[in-house]
């Protein structure tokens, strides 16, 4: 098996630990994944909420590489892969402004998109019959109940006709699947796909730590040692934005929590949280490899 | 404004329908998205008045409201929405509006920060998360703001120094130059 690899702009940033530790888990299962080459910004939120242009033609862009390129395409980021599949959905929909975006697109790339990139998120190519036999013979380490809450946050279900991979959006169940898969014990609770405020933690950092504050406090309730995210903007206001008074949860990446559980090295990943997650995996005899 | 006697005008629904590419006038104000919205908190107005305000006409006080910059775009209405409506493709389509009339928004920091991400994502075709957040800064005067997380991420190699921009940016120039009437 073979993907494209898109892994936006956080990801090569604040979030590294996310697609390094996506590339090494998929290497362990022996899915290739290629990056994209050239890659641009797919314009998130602030592309689609003050430029209807560039909220269609950043992603396209990527999407006339995919195409190129012939593999599915795989993404991480919950932001850039709403608005890949948000711009798949408006070109294949058709239309006059889709058409014409069509056309500005293939005078500057050469290439028009015929609509027939499957643009595809982490938690959806996991639990993929066959990705997830891989994982099962990859097994090296069970997590012994370990408690854990998975966090959904919004894009990656909503709007569920574009976006979610799931067969009930407002109750997923795969990454909870995953996780029992390698021995964790997920929770059931009440704040698995409420918004964390995303994009608003920079202009309003205040609303952001309310909002946070209700998803910890929720997950702690439910008895949860840990949250596990699959979207790097959740996990950045989750890891950094926990209201004082009580011990922080530690905030893992679905790809981390699976990658231990293969046996992978994760303390380079781990050392990049601001709420170091290794005195619970020792305390757990989970402690990743050194 | 809802206690006073209003003559509905419909020059606003044509436009923005088209904008939004959302059915607005289907709404027949059930309350859902007010219902599930995380922020209604920080609103004045809710959800489903945003809608109906459109379908009024009601055209300054939307423009000059929060709730069209505070939404989070987490599509939680449009997800709910009998009627298949996105408020949030609306607000953006009323945010766009009411910077294209020069009315200043409402929650001024919140365009700030959409203005400096596109403006980092146009100029290198990567947004480089170092720069945006100092240009936000710069805009904002908010230099303290932050401030020691910026630091703790930094620490642990979270932000890069040099911004990364794609290879080939005669291509994405040209992509840039199709846009016509655009806000930047």
């Amino acid at each position: 098996m073979r993907l494209s690899y898109y892994p936006g702009c956080s990801l090569h940033s604040t979030a590294a630990e996310f697609s390094a530790s996506t590339e090494a888990l998929f290497q362990a299962l022996g899915v290739e994944l290629r990056e994209l080459d050239d890659w641009c910004c797919c314009g998130a939120t602030s592309g689609h909420s003050l430029n209807g242009y560039l909220s269609h033609a950043l992603p396209l862009y990527n999407l006339v590489l995919a195409e190129a390129a012939g593999d599915d395409l795989l993404v991480p980021c919950a932001a850039c892969y709403n608005s890949l599949r948000a711009a798949h959905s408006f070109m294949t929909a058709g239309g006059e402004e889709a058409a014409d975006l069509n056309h500005q697109v293939a005078a500057a790339l050469g290439r028009a998109y015929q609509g027939q990139v499957r643009v595809r998120h982490v938690i959806d190519v996991l639990a993929d019959p066959g990705v997830e036999q891989l994982l099962k013979e990859h097994r090296r380490k069970d997590l012994a109940g370990f408690a854990l809450a998975s966090y959904y946050g919004c894009l990656l279900t909503r709007p569920p006709k574009v976006a979610s991979f799931e067969a009930n959006p407002e109750q997923p169940q795969l990454m909870d699947r995953l996780l029992t898969l390698v021995g964790g014990r997920p929770v059931a609770w009440s704040h698995k796909n409420e918004c964390c405020g995303a994009s608003l933690a920079i202009p309003q950092p205040r609303l952001v730590e309310e909002l946070v504050g209700k998803i910890v406090t929720a997950a702690r309730r439910a008895g949860a040692q840990a949250i596990v995210t699959a979207c790097p903007l959740c996990q950045t206001n989750l890891d950094s934005r926990q209201p004082a008074g009580s011990e922080a949860l530690p905030i893992f990446f679905i790809t981390e929590i699976l990658g231990l559980a293969v046996g992978l090295d994760a303390t380079p990943w781990l050392k990049k949280h601001l709420v170091d997650p290794r005195p619970l995996l020792q305390q757990q005899g989970l402690q990743a490899v050194s | 404004m809802a206690a006073q006697q209003v003559v509905p005008s419909p020059h606003l629904v044509t436009p923005v329908t088209k904008l939004s590419g959302q059915p607005v006038n289907r709404c027949y104000q059930c309350h859902k998205c007010t219902a599930g919205c995380p922020v209604t908190a920080a609103m004045d107005l809710m959800p489903h008045q945003v809608v109906r305000y459109v379908q009024l006409g009601l055209e300054e006080d939307l423009l000059k409201s929060k709730t069209i910059w505070q939404c989070a775009a987490c599509r939680t209405c449009i997800s709910r929405c009998p009627n298949g409506i996105d408020i949030a493709a609306i607000n953006d389509a009323l945010k766009q509006r009411a910077l294209a009339r020069g009315i200043q928004p409402a929650l001024p920091e919140v365009a700030a920060f959409h203005q400096v991400f596109l403006a980092s994502a146009k100029s290198k075709g990567r947004v480089h998360e170092l720069g945006m957040m100092i240009a936000f800064k710069l805009k904002t005067s908010t230099y303290l703001q932050d401030v020691p997380l910026g630091l703790k991420m930094f620490r642990r190699r979270k932000l890069r120094l040099l911004p990364e921009g794609i290879k080939n940016r005669q291509r994405f120039r040209a992509l840039l130059q199709g846009e016509k009437g655009g806000q930047q």
